[in-house]
């Protein structure tokens, strides 16, 4: 069995043959995250009780959290990524990491916007340079100077070892927002759910949470799957199967899609 | 109906947030779509292109 599965895992990182099993998962993910969106919504607004001391606006912790926790989740596997990649010269590896960063950036956007959008009636501000928030916004900058590193170099393979030690080197950053609220006095709150405690809110509140969490996941490994498919077509585009796949795509567009 | 949308004065804050998350994401997954295609057709040129310099 563990032969059969190295194996595969041989196999698949081939973008040859990584491509169409892409291909095949993306559908899957979607239908996924689709399903999961309107079930975690659904609960979020009209199942979930109102908040008695926020108001309606605590319902901003059903993007924002999730959001967060994928900022620093989506960082943590592009470094393993970019790792495996550095060590093993692995292709594959390097275009997962590059194909992450994008949506990476974007959660973590997201996660200061709406926060900025929830601490403006609940604390007054829409921004304050407490270690939590100051955290999350270097973990932006890290995103972009590792996409901006990789589109300043013409050579695929020299961006990308040259992005990877960058990724690596910035996860560094990971732990110290994941502890910021407890090592700083923040006027961010602590956490709300931690794998040591009970959980300090309703459990249909969490639900609704983890719900929408796994709708982002999901939205996250069908996005990735779409990005790497469109970088292993431009970094193989010499090979003899891409020149076959587009070549057959203009003549039989249909057959080509399915691909 | 109103009542829902106006989030019990807070409307303006649950809807920025909500709104622009759906609108990044979707815009997300457009471009993509979009580059996909352009990818596709740069390819195909540069292909048949390719096939008519073996030819002659």
């Amino acid at each position: 069995m563990a032969f059969k599965n190295s194996i595969a895992w041989y196999y698949f990182s081939s973008p040859k043959n990584f491509y169409p099993l892409a291909g095949r998962l993306v559908p899957w993910f979607w239908a996924l995250s689709i399903t999961l969106l309107v079930v975690g919504l659904y609960m979020g607004f009209f199942v979930a009780p109102t908040d008695y001391k926020q108001g309606e606006s605590y319902r901003i912790i059903y993007i924002h959290v999730p959001a967060a926790w994928m900022s620093m989740l989506i960082y943590l596997v592009m470094a393993c990524y970019a790792i495996i990649g550095l060590a093993w010269k692995l292709r594959m590896a390097e275009m997962m990491a590059s194909a992450l960063a994008p949506t990476g950036a974007m959660f973590t956007f997201l996660a200061l916007w709406t926060g900025a959008f929830w601490g403006k009636p609940t604390w007054g501000t829409y921004w304050v340079w407490d270690a939590r928030l100051t955290s999350e916004l270097i973990l932006l900058f890290l995103y972009i100077g590792y996409i901006s590193l990789q589109s300043a170099i013409d050579d695929p393979r020299r961006a990308a070892r040259a992005s990877a030690l960058l990724a690596i080197v910035g996860v560094i950053n990971l732990p110290i927002i994941y502890w910021s609220v407890t090592w700083w006095n923040t006027l961010h709150q602590g956490a709300s759910v931690s794998p040591t405690m009970e959980p300090k809110m309703a459990s249909i509140m969490l639900n609704s949470m983890l719900v929408m969490t796994f709708a982002f996941w999901t939205y996250t490994i069908a996005v990735v799957l779409m990005r790497v498919r469109r970088t292993i077509l431009e970094r193989e585009s010499q090979t003899s199967w891409v020149k076959a796949l587009v070549g057959g795509q203009t003549e039989n567009k249909s057959a080509g899609e399915k691909q | 109906m109103s009542e829902f949308f106006a989030m019990g004065g807070r409307g303006y804050y649950v809807w920025m947030s909500y709104g622009i998350t759906a609108l990044f994401m979707i815009v997300e997954v457009i471009a993509l779509m979009r580059s996909r295609t352009s990818v596709l057709k740069r390819l195909a040129r540069m292909v048949r292109a390719e096939e008519r310099g073996n030819s002659q």
